[in-house]
């Protein structure tokens, strides 16, 4: 079976032939560890980071959060998944997994906006968008912002770089700003999470009392502060 | 024959899976249907002791799938209804005696000769849960009106939902009319607004549901009891029939109306 292996910007490149999934899987674990030795060489502090082509392959949660653990205990990071499906590209997606490459990383592109751009306007382009509930016990990690589009349900987790958007109910775990940056907002038509978190600062809503509203929280000074959403 | 697959599963234990696997097992079975259910809770066993039929046991999951005998072998028939069988689980193996291959083999095989399989679930999401998922058509979640046990139907829907398996149903159980009428107990409506899947049976709490347990007589056998109604009800539903949920308010008598004159505080 082919597999391809090309440098680019981000770290390296997989381009994995067609075939049943089980067999391509196989195929391309036995050639991480047969190029173990190639991978590692880079001789960087941090893991080498993957991308992965795969094609037209239709790959559920189970089968992508299995290869992702097993692509990690090789010591590797996969942060991308290209697909032309749309089912794996949402599976991706839903694992907080990039789906586009070639695309400033959100750090880099959280700097530049600051200047470029004029105050209030910034451009989405790492951002996750997950159209589905999460119920407990699902962790949706990503390093820029994230979109959820249904409920977040209680012992659900949301850690973001960036932003955290949900249109619905957010009755989780939410971590805004996950790796330090102050300026993280969280928003959601019903703003309940069991706790809220933004860059390093934790706190716990009160409890409801009436109807909710839209609500948006942020840090103001060095506490994290909700008001009401308003365009 | 094609049957269908029932799994009974909750995450949390002890809401109620054996029990009503058992009962909806009898419900299905009384409607004239072949019926076969399934302990899959290897290592702790229970729906045999339920179902009345411990003491029939020779051969079990296990040894069907060791190939230590016959799938036919191992089907209990009920002392009641000749047309409900049981496959018990091992006691004295562990839940890696089985894979979800070797279920969904089993299932596959009881398809042709029986119209409906019950299969009881194990607490948990560990590999007995994955195990009873995986040959499942449909899936009833139970769940007591708790928050410890919302939240562990609700992951456990998450998982059925990855697994793309389903539709996932949901039951009720033990409701107490009186608590729902004050407001003490969790709304029907908040659970499947948080759950967001289709229900299919609410069932009241009945200690006779305690008694007929004890005693090995599934309580959808008794025509009177309002729990074996309920159970009745959601066999119906499950083939196909448009059941009303039935009023769990029941009409103020005049006894009810006196005491409650009695002891204001409704203690």
């Amino acid at each position: 079976m082919d597999i391809q292996i090309k440098g680019i910007r981000e770290g390296l490149l997989i381009t994995l032939e067609e075939g049943t999934w089980p067999e391509v899987q196989t195929a391309l674990l036995k050639h991480l560890d047969d190029q173990a030795e190639f991978l590692h060489s880079g001789n960087r502090k941090e893991t080498p980071r993957l991308a992965l082509d795969v094609g037209n392959q239709e790959l559920k949660a189970a089968e992508l959060g299995d290869l992702r653990d097993e692509i990690s205990e090789r010591g590797l990071t996969l942060w991308a998944v290209i697909s032309i499906s749309a089912t794996t590209e949402q599976t991706a997606q839903m694992l907080g997994l990039a789906t586009r490459i070639h695309n400033p990383r959100a750090e880099r592109l959280a700097q530049a906006t600051e200047t470029a751009l004029p105050g209030g306007m910034e451009v989405a382009a790492d951002a996750v968008y997950v159209q589905r509930t999460l119920r407990s016990g699902f962790k949706l990690q990503h390093p820029g912002h994230v979109v959820v589009v249904g409920d977040v349900n209680p012992g659900a987790e949301i850690i973001a770089g960036g932003d955290v958007v949900v249109w619905g109910r957010l009755k989780g775990m939410v971590h805004a700003g996950a790796q330090g940056d102050e300026n993280a907002i969280v928003c959601a038509l019903d703003l309940s999470p069991t706790q809220l978190r933004i860059a390093d600062q934790i706190s716990i809503p009160p409890q409801r009392r009436g109807k909710p509203h839209p609500e948006m929280a942020r840090i103001q000074d060095g506490q994290v502060l909700a008001e009401p959403w308003e365009g | 024959m094609t049957g269908k697959v029932v799994t009974i599963t909750s995450g949390k234990g002890g809401v109620g899976k054996t029990t009503a696997t058992a009962n909806l097992g009898v419900a299905l079975a009384a409607n004239g249907l072949k019926v076969v259910c399934v302990d899959s809770d290897i290592g702790l066993r229970n729906l045999d002791v339920v179902m009345g039929l411990e003491n029939r046991i020779v051969y079990d999951l296990v040894d069907v799938v060791e190939g230590r005998c016959r799938l036919r072998q191992a089907m209990i028939r009920d002392k009641r209804l000749p047309e409900l069988y049981l496959i018990p689980a091992a006691q004295t193996r562990d839940k890696t005696a089985v894979t979800s291959d070797d279920m969904v083999r089993l299932c596959d095989e009881l398809r042709t000769m029986c119209d409906w399989i019950l299969i009881d679930s194990p607490a948990g999401i560990e590999r007995g849960f994955q195990n009873a998922l995986a040959p499942a058509d449909i899936i009833l979640v139970m769940i007591n009106p708790e928050v410890s046990s919302v939240r562990d139907a609700d992951r456990i829907i998450g998982l059925i939902e990855a697994a793309e398996k389903g539709p996932a149903k949901l039951v009720i159980n033990r409701i107490k009319p009186d608590m729902v009428k004050h407001g003490d107990m969790l709304a029907t409506e908040d659970i499947l607004e948080l759950l967001a899947i289709d229900l299919i049976g609410i069932i009241p709490e009945d200690n006779n549901v305690i008694i007929s347990t004890n005693r090995g007589v599934p309580v959808a056998l008794e025509e009177k009891d309002l729990a074996g109604q309920a159970f009745r009800n959601i066999a119906r539903r499950l083939q196909g029939e448009e059941v009303p949920f039935m009023s769990l308010e029941s009409p103020d008598g005049f006894f009810d109306r006196l005491s409650r004159f009695i002891r204001p505080g409704g203690a």
